[in-house]
């Protein structure tokens, strides 16, 4: 991985008039295309719809990209649709960036059309950079002991352990005081149902 | 109750406690104290032929202190396990001089003074913190008269008194008389919502639980009269607007406003209460012969350990602090752990019941699976560069690395699993021996010279946390709120991960002006991760005013993910500043830390020669 040759893709998102209603899109693209290592550059309406992830998938295997940078939205909403797109193309999926350009630049500099376009480009370059210098991850697994501990058994730890219990777990309830109820044992009847409380 | 006593999968253990926890996810191991009871507890039945024998009385917390139990007790006629106790704080002790007589009571010999306390080691995968809530106790400030006056009781007290299982069996009797009283009234937010006494917030139940209180009285006592003095009676719940209507039309009357003052009639020991009807402006004296302070509930006395036992944090209020307050309401920031009840914010018995099913599903899915991944953004130590300072062990607010011991040459280690990834080690490390898998510092560095390549002057740097400003920032997007474009955010999963070189790296490049912006304490998504950031901050304010360098230029603030108002005026304040930074302070700051490092680097060589 170490000595293979940078090939980085640009995908760069209108999200219809969301980001193309201010910043300069194709701009942004053409501008993408000067950077260094940047192998394809790839404007799309929508990149997060099958359409536009097809086409990241489509670029991945025609230009053996090994680094992938999409600039949409936040990486809050799509970094996950992103990151399994570029999995599912056979590429480790933190090899994956994306720029914000729409919640950190157009939708709040809708009335500097010309200085938001340029944020955009300095968001891409950016991430490119970052792109440059990621690496592959993998994720590890540990084993899991199938028991729960449930602190407290008043209502809410008695119904938790409960539930537990019924699902097959092994369950140990911890009560500090010498039975369980909690504060719900000390009431005489509850609301809504005008019932008793044990 | 009982179907957990005798549930085939569930061991209760009852009077115990919590003494020690380490693991992570998947696989904690867990010290449980179970404390002696001195008395047997799968042999005793509950006969209570012990209890007769016992001479100690002492006052029964159970019912609230109105009446009395004996030194050898059970909790509750209901209690589960059904067995009884000695509290030996009261008890005479097996001293055939002194007592000893419950001993010779008991003829399946259930009783053992002898008895330890037994220390348990169990392995779990899950853990679900149900930990409950005190009530609040107005006896401190001595509200309404609650200390001084008789006839005040709490709403707690109310409920043993209306109780068939209560010291008078179900006979419902003011404490000075013993007679029933005619004329009731209930304070409302007692403890609640109050910048003065007790806690801010609302504490969710008081409202609903004196409509039940005034609608029992009602069923049982037709002719007495209640009255509730309430700020806003808040009646959200299903069915709830249901029992309200139905006490107000058995005649309870509501009166907007909270009694001024109680005092007592000292000859009939009736209360006397003056409040303002805010729907009439007028000031009125009610007499009443009993007053009930409906009480809130507030966070337990013992939380703090309980925090530092399962290395949680709280929220503003005292209560725990959940992983994220919409999405994630039953999680603990720490993973594999969860939240039910009223240890995460005052709720009821349907809201509790739900929570707990909700974390009992959300344990399952860890219990099912069978094994968790680990994300893979987790630290990791090069133990060449590490000098055993173990400051990684300390600042880790996971309590995921091992500390270091020098004397015997063990380096510390960073549990993956129990790793969150904030990034806290890798920026206090000087020894640059902790890596952060996707955000190393390179990766970091890289966006910093990206932006600061071309137009430098122009750009103010930020970095920004994943889970609470960024987010800030993303809220501020889907608002709409404009602001000017010079801002370019780095996102780190935590501020924790800026390290003082990319800051410096920053200044050095040309950065007119460096914000960090995390969580708010209250809400920092790795624990403590943000004290450290803080600490940091200082630290560098100190070294640059040294330098030379005007420390306002790195700039910190706390946004939340709420708090998109807030980023859009932090940036727009940031760009006033960044305007009054001249290109002569910036070139001469570059000067002065170009300067500092090659200082640095001579002390190095200076050192690395001698050494």
């Amino acid at each position: 991985m170490e000595d293979e040759k940078l090939r980085i893709g640009v995908f760069v998102c209108d999200c219809g008039l969301n980001i193309a209603g201010t910043v300069d899109c194709e701009a942004v693209a053409k501008f993408a295309e000067t950077l260094d290592d940047v192998e394809a550059v790839v404007r799309n309406k929508y990149t997060c719809a099958d359409p536009g992830q097809n086409e990241i998938k489509k670029a991945i295997a025609e230009h053996k990209l090994n680094r992938v940078v999409v600039a949409s939205c936040t990486p809050k909403i799509h970094e996950p649709t992103f990151r399994q797109c570029v999995a599912d193309a056979g590429l480790n999926p933190y090899l994956f960036e994306m720029a914000n350009l729409r919640e950190q630049c157009s939708w709040v500099h809708q009335d500097e059309k010309e200085k938001a376009t340029e944020k955009a480009k300095d968001l891409v370059k950016s991430a490119v950079a970052r792109s440059r210098v990621l690496e592959p991850q993998i994720e590890s697994e540990v084993a899991v002991t199938k028991a729960a501990l449930v602190i407290g058994g008043g209502m809410a730890g008695i119904q938790a352990a409960l539930d537990l219990a019924d699902a097959g777990h092994k369950v140990y309830l911890v009560e500090k005081e010498p039975s369980i109820g909690g504060i719900m044992a000390a009431l005489d009847k509850t609301y809504p149902t005008m019932d008793c409380s044990i | 109750m009982m179907d957990a006593g005798r549930h085939q999968n569930l061991t209760l253990l009852a009077y115990s406690e919590v003494e020690h926890v380490t693991g992570y996810i998947g696989n904690f191991n867990v010290k449980i104290r179970k404390k002696a009871r001195y008395v047997n507890e799968d042999e005793c039945t509950a006969c209570a032929d012990c209890v007769e024998s016992c001479p100690v009385s002492v006052p029964d917390e159970y019912q609230q202190g109105f009446s009395s139990r004996k030194a050898i007790y059970i909790q509750l006629p209901q209690a589960v396990p059904s067995a009884y106790l000695i509290d030996m704080d009261n008890c005479l002790g097996n001293n055939p001089i002194a007592c000893g007589k419950c001993k010779d009571a008991c003829e399946k010999e259930c009783i053992d003074f002898d008895m330890q306390d037994e220390i348990i080691d169990i392995e779990v995968g899950a853990i679900i913190v149900a930990a409950g809530m005190d009530v609040y106790d107005p006896s401190e400030m001595d509200e309404f008269g609650y200390r001084s006056y008789e006839n005040v009781i709490t709403s707690m007290e109310f409920e043993r008194l209306i109780c068939a299982g209560g010291p008078t069996e179900g006979h419902f009797v003011r404490p000075t008389d013993y007679k029933l009283p005619k004329r009731i009234s209930f304070i409302q937010c007692v403890g609640s919502r109050s910048s003065k006494n007790g806690n801010k917030y609302c504490s969710n139940i008081c409202c609903m639980n004196t409509i039940k209180d005034t609608l029992l009285l009602k069923d049982h006592y037709p002719d007495v009269q209640s009255k509730v003095f309430y700020i806003d009676i808040r009646a959200f719940g299903k069915g709830f607007e249901d029992l309200f209507m139905r006490s107000k039309e058995s005649g309870v009357q509501y009166i907007r406003g909270i009694p001024g003052d109680v005092w007592e009639d000292p000859k009939t020991k009736n209360l006397l209460l003056s409040v303002e009807d805010t729907t009439i402006g007028k000031v009125q004296v009610h007499e009443s012969d009993l007053v009930v302070l409906s009480v809130g509930v507030e966070p337990r006395k013992d939380m703090k350990k309980l925090q530092h036992l399962l290395t949680l944090s709280n929220s503003v209020d005292g209560f725990l602090l959940e992983s994220h307050p919409k999405l994630k309401p039953v999680d603990a920031p720490t993973r594999g752990i969860f939240y039910a009840g009223c240890v995460e914010s005052p709720k009821d018995i349907k809201d509790s019941v739900t929570q707990a099913s909700a974390a009992a599903a959300r344990a399952s899915i860890i219990l099912n699976a069978g094994k968790v991944e680990i994300e893979a953004i987790t630290a990791i130590i090069d133990t060449d560069k590490c000098n055993y300072c173990g400051v990684c062990a300390r600042v880790c607010p996971y309590n995921a690395i091992t500390a270091p011991d020098r004397k015997s040459g063990v380096y510390p280690t960073i549990i993956q699993a129990a790793c969150a990834g904030c990034g806290t080690c890798a920026s206090e490390c000087v020894q640059d021996a902790i890596t952060m898998r996707h955000f190393k510092d390179d990766q970091i560095i890289a966006q910093v010279d990206a932006i600061l390549e071309e137009n430098n002057m122009d750009k103010i740097v930020a970095f920004a946390c994943n889970w609470c400003s960024y987010a800030g920032g993303d809220l501020a997007g889907t608002s709409r709120l404009q602001y000017p474009t010079n801002v370019r955010l780095i996102r780190t999963m935590c501020s924790g991960r800026v390290d003082e070189k990319f800051i410096i790296h920053a200044f050095k490049k040309g950065a007119p002006l460096v914000l960090l912006s995390g969580c708010h304490f209250a809400d920092c998504h790795y624990i403590s991760a943000v004290t450290w950031t803080q600490r940091r901050v200082e630290r560098l304010w100190n070294k640059l005013e040294r330098l030379g360098i005007r420390p306002e230029r790195l700039q910190l603030e706390w946004i939340s993910a709420a708090e998109g108002q807030k980023f859009a005026k932090v940036m727009r304040e940031l760009e006033e500043m960044r305007k009054k930074v001249t290109d002569k302070e910036v070139k001469e700051t570059m000067e002065i830390l170009a300067k500092d490092e090659e200082k640095a680097k001579a002390k190095k060589a200076k050192q690395a020669a001698a050494g």
